[in-house]
């Protein structure tokens, strides 16, 4: 159901991986993913595992915790494999009904699982470990030299917070109304795509009126309690770098030049 | 045409370290033309409870029969049972979504799929009954109080003529004039049509003076099933799980243990006055 | 300027008027959600306002806090003049404000990020905050559930934690805008007596809008507010003794005050305003007697 979301939601534990800033922790998560698309042989993927798994272990959030994420992008993975198998130009091994099974589209569709699973699990692992309040103190400290080019940094942090800690309210909320429009006897399930558009209808409006409702309530309430932007403005918990993170940015450095000579190895090599 | 609940539990997130028992083996029997009240403080399992009954939620264990049909058969037309068991949520105006009142109103009926004459006249018929004067109908709902919106929302569900009518809290953050409107409008609805109503409620005083029999849930579990009367005699159990019997009960109480010839199962004001100008006569 | 700075709130004709517009931006009507309201409250005070939903208690709230400014007429917080923009966050910190719906008011994920909100926004020390976030929770029983995520609290435990955000801001009074209207029987006690203690502990002054009657006869002074005015004031005893214009103004009494003012109805000597058990069962037993 929708309560099974995962994805924006923080896991309590006290580890090495929570505690760690949450500039360190973006910094990371942008360099793995960039990582993730780099590599493509078996070496270079073992090596991403183990650093994953060692990240997974410290981190003390459980495997089944963090791969409940891939619920909802199961089908779409399955697509993409899919394509990647049928339509990959090589060398085919056998054909089911006109369509090519190759090599190569094997190999490719192989790899693209590979990505898209760990680029969840490497995400999700992000957002579980950090409390969404920290993650955008992190990226509103990291982005802030942009507030120079009159980007407004601090609002967009802010905006991202309160998106976070209001999607699960909404999702409640989109839960209660269907059931609510279900008892009048609407149908969410049968039809059409158009028609099933249409039925959308009864749900939507109600869940656009209340999240506009609590916009406004939310905006009154912030100012209430003397809001009025990012200026002059202190932190609970301001962002100081620890020694857990040098050590953490070291690692980092380290993991960064294990993929290239991986990489570079290989290339030479094959 | 009664509901029966058999030995029904229900848990959700199962599986999971949010596992929770929302209801553990409930049972219970709602006969015809009934008005009862379901009480119990939040999280007790009463609106989880009423979600059973028109099929919103499955049960995880047990069974409930509608008329004597097992619901959770394959051939069970569950789309019907909705009809036939109207539920009116908390909050029941954040549900409104039409451009009019009026068409807001007629989507229960239309979902029943009934032709568009009898559609009319099933929504002008239970706007008139919540008292919504004609010239608000074709008005956006958005427009309109807050008191009215509810009603409206009410008129939604009273459209489609249950048989039964759910109601989980209708009254919560109305003040005391709107609650006995709506309360008011509730009881009239049930006098005319006789049939029965269900009123989920955490608040004793509001039921007591309306329904024929009070289910009191705690924990998931029916704690209490009988008459306001014989409920609220266990008033110092009730206080213990969060909820308390109508101040004019205490009140009694207390007389009549400074010797006064009172009875002290009393629920109403109305019944205390009477018993203590009659105390007072003798 | 000595009377002004002795009151918390000081309103004097009060009034709050606002254009409604049809579809194609006409005004077709002036609405006056508040005309000529009068109010003093002192430090330290319970001041309960009363009033059916629409009546503008919320309205005269919202102008406390400088959400709304007045159309017309004068209000002091704290001796200082709400018209003044230069005090709009001096005045927002000495009268801080708890509104209805408990989930549309948090804005951290984190309970004690959240009570923090406050006082970072006024810019207070960092070492200073985690001392106030620490106090305030603990001023409210909810310190144990500091680190908790508030969408697993129950709505009295969001409503105190959103007492705490305000209590953190180190306010001279607190408003407290239907604050219960949403809550369980549970809830509403819990919240309540954790602003009496408040008021009664740290001399916190109270402002508390309600439509539950109940919850008032202990307050210091009442207001009875309907259709933007002031329609009656004085003390719970007082106002509770007037029965019938309660109920003309969409409002109910304790149901113990009602049973009173019906035995009193058949004929019982019986005084004006009873509000609690204890003094009806003491009046009876005197008509017993005699």
């Amino acid at each position: 159901m929708l309560r099974d979301i995962t994805i924006g939601q923080y896991y309590p534990a006290d580890s090495k991986i929570h505690s760690l800033d949450p500039r360190v922790k973006l910094l990371a998560t942008l360099v793995y993913i960039i990582s993730l698309f780099m590599v493509d042989d078996v070496f270079s993927l073992l090596f991403i595992s183990v650093a994953l798994a060692a990240v997974i272990v410290t981190s003390k959030v459980p495997f089944t915790y963090i791969m409940r994420g891939l619920h909802s992008i199961i089908i779409l993975l399955i697509f993409a494999a899919a394509f990647n198998i049928f339509l990959t130009p090589g060398i085919p091994i056998f054909t089911i009904w006109k369509l090519n099974v190759t090599k190569e589209g094997i190999k490719s569709a192989a790899v693209m699982m590979i990505r898209m699973i760990y680029l969840i699990a490497g995400t999700s692992l992000m957002t579980l470990t950090t409390t969404p309040n920290a993650l955008t103190d992190g990226l509103e400290k990291s982005l802030s030299p942009l507030n120079k080019i009159n980007v407004p940094v601090h609002e967009i942090a802010m905006m991202m917070s309160i998106a976070l800690r209001f999607i699960p309210i909404l999702i409640e909320e989109t839960d209660k109304i269907m059931k609510a429009q279900m008892a009048r006897g609407a149908d969410f399930e049968s039809g059409s795509i158009i028609k099933k558009a249409k039925n959308m209808v009864p749900l939507l409006v109600p869940l656009f009126v209340s999240a506009f409702r609590r916009a406004n309530d939310l905006a009154m309430a912030m100012e209430a309690r003397c809001y009025h932007g990012g200026e002059g403005r202190t932190k609970m918990k301001p962002l100081k770098y620890q020694k857990g993170d040098a050590v953490a940015y070291v690692l980092l450095a380290a993991y960064l030049a294990g993929v290239i000579i991986i990489k570079i190895v290989t290339n030479s090599i094959l | 045409m009664p509901i029966i609940l058999d030995h029904v539990t229900y848990k959700y997130s199962t599986g999971t370290a949010y596992e929770k028992t929302a209801l553990s083996d409930v049972c219970l029997t709602i006969p015809d033309g009934q008005f009862i009240g379901i009480i119990g403080h939040t999280g007790s399992g009463k609106s989880t409870l009423v979600q059973h009954l028109n099929g919103l939620l499955k049960a995880t264990e047990g069974t409930i029969y509608y008329n004597g049909k097992d619901i959770y058969d394959k051939t069970f037309d569950m789309k019907d049972l909705r009809t036939q068991v109207g539920m009116v949520f908390q909050y029941p105006e954040h549900q409104l979504f039409e451009t009019t009142v009026f068409e807001d109103v007629s989507f229960g009926p239309k979902n029943q799929g009934l032709p568009k004459k009898d559609v009319d006249l099933r929504a002008y018929e239970a706007l008139s009954s919540v008292g919504i004067p004609q010239e608000v109908c074709d008005s956006s709902p958005f427009e309109l109080s807050g008191g009215q919106k509810r009603r409206v929302a009410i008129a939604g569900v009273l459209a489609m003529k249950p048989a039964v009518l759910i109601l989980d809290e209708p009254t919560a953050g109305l003040d005391p004039k709107g609650r006995d409107e709506i309360l008011d409008l509730i009881q009239e609805t049930h006098r005319r049509s006789g049939n029965t109503v269900i009123l989920v409620s955490h608040s004793m005083e509001d039921v007591a003076s309306y329904v024929d029999r009070i289910i009191v849930m705690d924990g998931g579990k029916v704690k209490y099933d009988d008459t306001p009367k014989e409920v609220f005699k266990s008033y110092k159990e009730l206080e213990e799980i969060g909820l308390a019997a109508p101040q004019v009960t205490y009140l009694m109480k207390e007389l009549k243990e400074a010797g006064w010839p009172v009875k002290s199962s009393v629920t109403t004001v109305s019944e205390a006055r009477d018993e203590i100008i009659k105390a007072l006569k003798k | 300027m000595k009377s002004i700075k002795q009151m918390m709130i000081e309103a004097r004709g009060l009034s709050h008027e606002y254009f409604r517009r049809d579809d194609d931006g006409n005004v077709t009507e002036i609405v006056n959600a508040l005309s000529g309201v009068d109010i003093n409250v002192k430090p330290g005070q319970f001041i309960a306002i009363l009033g059916h939903n629409g009546c503008g208690k919320s309205t005269l709230a919202k102008h406390i806090n400088v959400l709304l400014t007045p159309s017309d007429g004068t209000l002091y917080v704290s001796g200082m003049d709400v018209k003044d923009e230069d005090n709009t966050i001096d005045i927002r910190r000495n009268a801080g404000m708890v509104f209805q719906n408990p989930d549309n008011q948090i804005i951290a994920s984190i309970v004690e990020e959240d009570v923090a909100f406050g006082p970072e926004n006024i810019g207070v020390e960092t070492d200073e905050i985690w001392k106030r976030v620490e106090k305030s929770l603990k001023s409210v029983g909810m310190l144990e559930y500091r680190d908790h995520s508030p969408n697993r609290l129950s709505g009295g435990q969001k409503q105190r934690v959103a007492i705490a955000g305000v209590m953190a801001m180190q306010p001279k009074c607190i408003i407290l805008d239907e604050a219960t209207a949403m809550l369980d029987p549970v809830g509403r006690k819990e919240v309540l007596s954790a602003v009496k203690e408040l008021n009664r502990e740290k001399h916190v002054t109270i402002l508390w809008i309600t439509h539950y009657m109940e919850e008032v006869t202990e307050a210091d002074y009442i207001y009875v507010m309907d259709k933007g005015k002031i329609i009656m004031e004085g003390s719970p005893k007082g106002v509770f003794s007037q029965v019938e214009l309660l109920r003309e103004h969409r409002l109910s009494v304790p149901q113990i005050t009602e049973l009173a003012f019906e035995l009193k109805e058949e004929g019982l000597p019986l005084p004006d305003g009873i509000l609690t058990r204890e003094e009806l069962i003491e009046e009876l037993n005197k008509c017993r007697l005699s």
